[in-house]
């Protein structure tokens, strides 16, 4: 169990207002990842929710029931920090059992929850360590123990892998895929990393400047974006956006075409441009293209392509798949 | 480490600089240790030689031990300092975490009001001290001087601690409330026991000058049984004879209390350092 609604919220610190009224559905069971450029509002959402932060106004429903006002520890939520936050003088044992001695679980409870989790994420031999004797990884695990060992109906990470290196980056991303499969649990995750979001969420909100840019699949935000902030933040390298009065298109203000939907030709194409700089990551190869028309184009080529800086090649993009924006920003036909 | 920091001149210019102010600032101190030992006549024909068989003298300690006061006196300065500490430490971390903690209008003034005894000397209010000691009837107590401590000890443990505090994990703390802490659990568990270097840094410098103050049990508690340690020393100093044998004594007594209290934290700041940088 465990949906959240959440409805026209707003906050303000002072005459900044940082969430400008945000509107959200989540359903049981569902992973939502927060996604956003920093300053855009994601982690203050997620400490509404929490209720480390009160709102300004309007309501944040968990399970129907409106939890604004209650504290913390009674919304039946567990979070999980970017900096680990273990308790420095207890042991890992203790780390996870604090909650529920506050809650006064029975010990045996307690006992049998600590186990539970410790098995699930391979923390049995450290149960009597302190955070200190831990490696970045392993804390980050306890930090997880510790909100699984709650057995919330809500779980909030914080941006959990930012302070992690990227190989165990990657590790630990998995064993959160695979822990929301086991626990069928309802997650709330924030992240900076579009990386991150398209591999864990099953919906992924967009914010910027305190608003929600866009709700949708991972693939729907990839495929159809609303607008170009979206367009602009989901897909990696980003997407190029050209000036559409150069391409001769009246109607619309900003064209874009992702790296991927270019090819690239030496002999003939749609735009005419020079080679600046070529990464060669081995499965693809990203160029950027300084063009006659289209101005600085990136350009991504999957596996390997001998470009020379300088030397001339032509771009052509994939006409089905280029993308048009209003002066608003908005996308249009 | 690199080779320049380690040349042999450099390091023996450092250490000439070290030692020198080391012997500056030990020479008061040792010559009042080495007169105490001495006889009279010694402490005015060569007040800088050691003690010598000849001239060896427990003259001063015999004096101060006999007085038969000295140990209340003692007595008397370790409760005031002590209290005085406690309460300097708790009010100014609670104050402390409040500042660097939460939100609300007035925070920084607060801030500012509370620092502002680091620039006004509390000696200033003496006159203001001693009327209102008067009017609540604690003259020549303890209590008086505990209060007035406790008071001149504050702005700088606000000041010092606040600093501290505001590098504490955010986390930490928010953790603590989702596990369902109450606040005053997140100050005494979670926060103190991570400030700990700042707190014995505070200890020290608010316990030294408490210890050899003169000024305010002079005022506020001169009787013979609120009488501090540097107050009880003022005994052997008379108008026209000088009993320096028994002065010299009780100044090396008075010492060693406060080197045992300073030794104590100085260690937590070691230790407070040394743990945060291996992190």
């Amino acid at each position: 169990m465990g949906s959240l609604t959440i409805d026209n919220v707003k906050k303000c610190f002072g005459k900044v207002e940082v969430l400008k009224g945000i509107d959200l559905e989540v359903k049981d069971g569902e992973f939502v990842v927060f996604v956003g450029p920093s300053g855009c509002g994601k982690s203050t959402l997620l400490r509404v929710i929490a209720g480390l932060e009160d709102s300004s106004s309007g309501d944040v429903r968990i399970d129907g029931d409106s939890v604004v006002g209650v504290p913390p520890a009674r919304r039946g939520i567990a979070m999980v920090f970017q900096t680990y936050a273990l308790y420095p003088h207890l042991t890992v044992r203790n780390n996870m059992s604090l909650g529920l001695k506050q809650a006064g679980t029975a010990a045996d409870e307690i006992a049998r929850r600590v186990d539970v989790a410790s098995t699930m994420l391979s923390l049995d031999p450290y149960l009597e360590r302190r955070p200190a004797e831990l490696s970045g990884g392993q804390r980050q695990r306890v930090a997880i123990g510790r909100a699984v060992v709650r057995d919330p109906k809500l779980f909030l990470f914080d941006e959990p892998l930012s302070n992690l290196d990227a190989a165990l980056r990657v590790n630990t991303r998995l064993e959160i895929a695979q822990l929301h499969r086991r626990l069928k649990a309802t997650m709330i995750y924030v992240t900076h990393d579009q990386v991150e979001a398209m591999t864990l969420a099953d919906r992924i909100v967009v914010l910027n400047a305190g608003r929600i840019e866009q709700v949708g699949k991972p693939m729907e935000l990839y495929n159809s974006p609303a607008n170009e902030f979206v367009a602009g933040f989901i897909g990696s390298p980003k997407m190029n956006f050209i000036d559409a009065a150069r391409l001769g298109d009246s109607e619309a203000r900003t064209i874009g075409v992702r790296p991927e939907h270019l090819t690239v030709d030496p002999a003939s194409g749609t735009w005419k441009g020079t080679v600046i700089h070529a990464e060669h990551l081995g499965a693809d190869t990203n160029i950027y293209l300084d063009t006659e028309k289209a101005g600085l184009l990136t350009v991504r080529i999957f596996g390997v392509y001998d470009a020379e800086p300088g030397s001339t090649l032509y771009v052509t993009p994939d006409p089905e798949k280029t993308y048009r924006f209003d002066k608003e920003g908005r996308r249009i036909g | 480490m690199t080779r320049s920091t380690h040349s042999i001149p450099r390091s023996i210019a450092a250490h000439a600089v070290l030692i020198a102010y080391t012997v500056i600032a030990l020479f008061p101190v040792v010559v009042i240790v080495i007169n105490s030992f001495k006889s009279r006549n010694a402490i005015f024909r060569s007040p800088l030689s050691f003690p010598t068989e000849k001239t060896f003298d427990l003259v001063g300690y015999a004096t101060v031990l006999n007085q038969g006061d000295f140990l209340l006196y003692f007595q008397n300065s370790f409760v005031v300092t002590v209290a005085s500490l406690f309460f300097v430490l708790l009010f100014g971390a609670m104050a402390a975490f409040a500042l660097a903690e939460y939100r609300f209008r007035g925070n920084s003034l607060m801030g500012l009001y509370l620092a502002l005894g680091i620039m006004i000397p509390i000696r200033l209010g003496t006159v203001a001290i001693l009327q209102l000691m008067v009017a609540s009837g604690l003259v020549n107590t303890l209590t008086a001087l505990i209060l007035v401590y406790t008071a001149q000890g504050l702005p700088l443990a606000v000041f010092i601690l606040s600093e501290f505090m505001r590098q504490v994990s955010d986390d930490l703390k928010d953790a603590g409330r989702i596990d369902g802490l109450s606040e005053y659990r997140i100050f005494f568990r979670l926060v103190l026991p991570l400030v700990r270097p700042a707190m014995a840094t505070v200890a020290v410098f608010t316990m030294i000058p408490i210890w050899n103050d003169l000024w305010f049990p002079l005022i506020l508690a001169p009787s013979e049984a609120t009488k501090t340690v540097t107050l009880g020393a003022q005994l052997f100093i008379g108008q026209y004879v000088t009993n320096w044998n028994a002065v010299l004594a009780a100044l090396s007594l008075a010492i060693l209390p406060v080197v045992i209290l300073y030794l104590i934290f100085s260690r937590q700041m070691i230790r407070g350092i040394t743990s945060g940088a291996v992190k």
